[in-house]
């Protein structure tokens, strides 16, 4: 699934973008628990989480997730924008509650990081 | 694929309790170390996260702490010590869940009691000692094909 698609399924306005429009994301990890996502995560996924802090983006550098997407409107400040453009992690911003923007990628035929 | 020297390499870098604008800097530093190495990607990712996990612990708990790095051709060893409180029983800290994280370190995305199970499960050697008011030193290992 490309950023172009996330844009789309989750009517999601882009924070952070990237010249690279090749992502093509394979799976899916919604949490707000970061020790979660170390230990489920799978690479080339998705985090969808409604904390928008700082280390939120180093634990998407470390786990090797591409893009985050901050549910329910929750807008990053300007440090954890600045954080993401040079880690070059796109961030997308959706008014969906975490539940119906997994539901609708799930839907859309993006899998959960364990598959289960 | 083996590292691109036939060095060994060290470093460390200092952590500091209490700061979570720059937590998980030095384990990011590190992976870039490592990607620089020419280390294979699920290599490189499984050091991040066991660091990871481990600086975030010093971050959460500790006044300060240090983590010192040794890369080999062999091996990637990495010892985390910090002046932290220390931890009454390891048995019980290894169980996946289990958490003595504030509310307000919960909030932030953290303490959910899966770090230091998280650590074993990406090293291919983990000890764990600690000294109650003292602190804690984690020191793990991870092979190099």
């Amino acid at each position: 699934m490309t950023l172009k698609e996330l844009e789309v399924i989750l009517q999601a306005e882009v924070i952070v973008g990237s010249d690279n429009q090749d992502f093509n994301i394979e799976s899916a990890c919604s949490a707000d628990m970061m020790s979660s996502v170390l230990y489920y995560h799978t690479p080339n996924s998705l985090l969808i989480t409604s904390l928008t802090q700082q280390h939120v983006i180093r634990t998407a550098e470390i786990a090797g997730i591409k893009i985050i997407v901050f549910v329910l409107n929750k807008q990053p400040d300007q440090a954890t924008i600045d954080l993401a453009k040079e880690k070059n992690i796109p961030i997308l911003v959706t008014s969906y509650c975490m539940y119906t923007a997994s539901g609708r990628l799930f839907e859309a035929g993006l899998p959960g990081c364990l598959n289960k | 694929m083996s590292l691109n020297t036939d060095k060994t390499i060290e470093g460390s870098f200092q952590l500091i309790g209490g700061d979570f604008s720059i937590a998980g800097e030095s384990s990011a530093q590190l992976k870039k170390i490592l990607t620089d190495l020419g280390v294979e990607e699920d290599i490189i990712r499984r050091a991040s996260i066991a660091t990871f996990e481990a600086e975030m612990n010093v971050i959460i708990y500790a006044a300060a702490g240090t983590l010192n790095y040794t890369i080999t051709p062999e091996q990637i060893r990495i010892v985390i010590v910090d002046m932290g409180p220390g931890i009454k029983d390891i048995d019980q800290a290894m169980q996946e869940g289990f958490s003595t994280a504030p509310d307000w370190v919960r909030e932030m995305g953290w303490g959910a009691g899966m770090g230091l199970p998280n650590i074993k499960k990406n090293s291919d050697e983990f000890k764990l000692d600690s000294v109650v008011g003292e602190g804690t030193t984690v020191e793990m290992a991870i092979n190099l094909p």
